[in-house]
């Protein structure tokens, strides 16, 4: 008895679902933290001018809306997730797998990496080969031979003696963080690249060279600050000696109190970004279930809203939110991708 | 004689010991007293930061903008169509005939909020027949000239440092002065959805959603909570089946939040395949949550119902169902009630398990049914906090503040019902 009152109880709840299923009538996307404040606008201006339903959108990271993404064609998948980061062959593999075929990758711009520090003191001017000697767990020996050994600088001026006695604190996202992730690979790794034994490393034993490149410090001078960067905005303008490292639109935001720390040279600014002159830079995508676009209403305003010149494009609403725009002729070819759906290769 | 009067007296004077024992008990109390001021002071200190810091998000800036809804703009039949922004833009250009290049101009379009050319839209939509007019038109200000306003953002720094220049400044001021730009109770915040602009964001979603998804915990988590106090309480055999049941309840009590939502995500989502991100999903891991904390309030109020009254009922030939139905458990409903509302208001402040399940999400449209997509109060505050825009910090505390009335009602209501309908035996 206890078995049929089960069944029973399992049955309604399933028909249950099946109506609210077929009833999905707004699109659903998930994915990376960093795209989610643009994407937002986006859904929200697509939403209240077409008074279509406005899509939701999880913050999920990356890798987590990738997961989601590929599991599977149907309502209860969601049709788009960001990524600040290119999808990978074995997620294009899970994909193939749950019968994911045609994915359409849309790249919508670029996102500055900056280290930032307190307005009250003066601007770091570093270059990625400081930011890697200053964060790397095991850095090359200063005696110029071609061994590792633990960080052993304590300040800047250690790192280099142009920089300033102050001790090294720099609060940052912890690993499961995409911009963690772009943070290691392109200001990380750009460091230890300058180093030839390093750089040679990459040929001969390329687990080891990222293990080198990848790995910070875990003796206190890096603080993991956790996913909120509004947290790491405060904790700087109390602590005029830490530095901080989050995306560029939060520095746009809090011009007034932080500064965004030189890098070769470059201070993090929008038209330095935009041109690749400031050299931590990443492009950010959203992906595209093409199987969906004609069955979850919406999903052609959607697209076309974000494609379109009034939000990605120079002057668009997405740049007033600290979205680097892409170069016109990408923005051309981008569009014109997503005008036709045409689907990256799966091979 | 003298021998007795001498031990009095020393048993009226204080003794050694007993002076030490005054001073343990002085500082017994002393140590109470100082946790008490302790645990007060850092409740103070909260309630001072999110007070000073959310009471200005319930004042907002507005411009009053001349829009002349000239017929050219809407030649085309569909009104959704017209180009309102444009018509921001224009009127706000017609008002400061004497800016001319185009970036001051866009600094100028930069004092409203593109929510203005959204009213404009409802405006025209509601009644066509304003085509043609010219109205004094009351629209949002931006979120940047609603912080200046507030004073949080100083005026003083130099302007490279700041996100208002100084010409905007000069415009703001002339709008103040002209009697076009004022501050005023911010209706928006309690009956619009999340927005990413922070003068549109208000919290009439995650309220509607906290309602939804508490409806369903409460409907589904008192009946089974109730039904299974009494049954454990007042039927079950005592042996070691029980026992372990109990332990479990227990267990379950003290069991982190968040594998409740991964537990939902498992069942509910991926085996039940109920859509995410709804009220339904999110009642079901709420109502596993509460279910704990219900039963065992349920359980310690229906023993201290005396076994007096079962046996009254029992010796004048009532069935055990009619003792517990008639006379146990209306006795014992109040403190069943209270326990419940305690769950409730654990439920209503949860964000962990509702992380799993996909409650954690961007929303802007309010929901209307419980399969609709929705938010939580909670969720909202943690969604706000995270967004880079100033503006936000100040709304955030204002959630709080909401939520926080929200759980003062609710566990004041617990108190009333305990004091109420409690029986003194």
């Amino acid at each position: 008895m206890k078995v049929k009152a089960l069944l029973a109880a399992s049955a309604l709840s399933l028909a249950m679902t099946t109506q609210a299923m077929a009833a999905r009538d707004y699109i659903s996307i998930v994915g990376s933290s960093t795209v989610y404040p643009f994407a937002t606008v986006v859904a929200e201006q697509y939403g209240r001018t077409s008074g279509a339903k406005t899509p939701k959108i999880e913050s999920t990271g990356s890798g987590g809306g990738f997961k989601l993404f590929c599991g599977g064609v149907g309502v209860d998948h969601p049709d788009i997730t960001n990524a600040s980061r290119a999808i990978k062959s074995s997620e294009i593999a899970t994909c193939a797998e749950n019968g994911v075929k045609d994915i359409v990758e849309v790249k919508i711009g670029y996102d500055g990496i900056v280290l930032a520090t307190s307005k009250k003191t003066a601007p770091l001017k570093l270059t990625r080969k400081d930011i890697f000697l200053a964060l790397a767990k095991e850095v090359p020996d200063p005696d110029h031979s071609n061994k590792l050994i633990p960080n052993p600088y304590k300040t800047w001026k250690d790192v280099n003696p142009a920089l300033p006695d102050n001790r090294i604190e720099v609060l940052g996202p912890p690993p499961t963080s995409g911009t963690r992730d772009a943070f290691v690979e392109l200001a990380m790794e750009g460091g230890a690249k300058t180093f030839d034994f390093i750089k040679d490393m990459k040929k001969t034993d390329k687990k080891m060279y990222k293990k080198i490149c990848h790995t910070i410090r875990e003796d206190g001078a890096y603080v993991e600050a956790g996913e909120n960067d509004n947290l790491i905005v405060q904790k700087l303008q109390a602590n005029p000696v830490a530095a901080g490292i989050f995306g560029y639109s939060f520095l746009d935001q809090n011009s007034d109190v932080i500064q965004g720390s030189y890098i070769e040279g470059n201070e993090p600014t929008f038209e330095a970004i935009a041109d690749g002159s400031y050299p931590v830079s990443r492009p950010l995508f959203f992906y595209v279930k093409k199987a969906h676009v004609d069955v979850i209403p919406g999903m052609k305003g959607y697209l076309a809203e974000f494609t379109s010149n009034k939000a990605w494009g120079d002057d668009g609403y997405l740049a007033d939110k600290g979205l680097i725009p892409m170069p016109v002729k990408e923005r051309d070819e981008y569009a014109a991708r997503v005008a036709e759906l045409q689907t990256i290769d799966m091979e | 004689m003298n021998n007795t009067a001498t031990t009095n007296n020393d048993l009226l004077a204080p003794s050694k010991r007993l002076v030490k024992r005054y001073r343990a008990e002085k500082r017994f109390r002393r140590c109470g007293i100082a946790a008490i001021t302790l645990s007060l002071a850092f409740v103070f200190f909260l309630f001072f930061t999110i007070f000073s810091d959310g009471i200005s998000a319930f004042k907002q800036t507005w411009i009053e903008l001349k829009v002349e809804f000239s017929n050219d703009l809407f030649a085309n039949e569909n009104l959704a169509a017209a180009d309102y922004p444009g018509l921001v833009k224009r009127s706000l250009r017609t008002m400061f005939a004497e800016v001319k290049s185009r970036k001051d101009k866009k600094l100028l379009y930069g004092l409203v909020s593109p929510a203005a050319a959204y009213k404009l839209q409802d405006m025209v939509e509601a009644d066509p027949k304003i085509i043609g007019t010219v109205q004094e038109v009351w629209v949002l200000a931006d979120d940047d000239v609603d912080m200046l306003m507030k004073k949080k953002i100083d005026r003083t720094v130099p302007e490279s440092n700041r996100r208002i220049r100084d010409i905007q400044l000069e415009w703001i001021d002339k709008l103040v002065a002209q009697g076009r730009l004022t501050t005023n109770f911010n209706r928006t915040f309690f009956t619009s959805g999340d927005s990413r602009e922070p003068e549109l964001a208000g919290i009439r979603g995650a309220i509607k959603g906290s309602f939804f998804t508490l409806l369903i915990t409460l409907a589904l988590s008192f009946p089974i909570g109730v039904a299974a106090a009494v049954y454990l309480e007042e039927f079950a055999p005592s042996n070691h089946w029980t026992d372990l049941i109990e332990i479990n309840i227990n267990n379950l009590a003290a069991v982190p939040s968040i594998i409740f939502g991964l537990l939902g995500l498992a069942i509910f989502i991926n085996f039940w395949g109920l859509p995410r991100s709804t009220p339904i999903v999110g009642g079901l891991v709420l109502t596993l949550m509460t279910l704990p904390t219900i039963i065992i309030a349920g359980r310690a109020s229906l023993k201290s119902v005396p076994p007096s009254i079962r046996e009254a009922a029992l010796g004048v030939g009532a069935s055990k169902v009619q003792t517990v139905l008639h006379h146990v458990l209306p006795l014992a409903m109040p403190g069943m009630l209270t326990g419940t509302i305690i769950g409730m208001a654990q439920a209503l402040g949860e964000t962990a398990p509702l992380l799993m399940i996909g409650m954690v999400a961007f929303i802007v449209d309010i929901p209307g049914t419980f399969s609709d997509p929705a938010a939580v109060l909670p969720v909202q505050i943690y969604l706000w906090a995270d967004n880079p825009e100033r503006a936000f910090t100040e709304k955030t505390s204002a959630a709080i503040m909401v939520l926080l009335a929200f759980l003062i009602v609710m566990n004041g209501l617990a108190v009333l019902l305990r004091k109420k309908f409690e029986i003194k035996w």
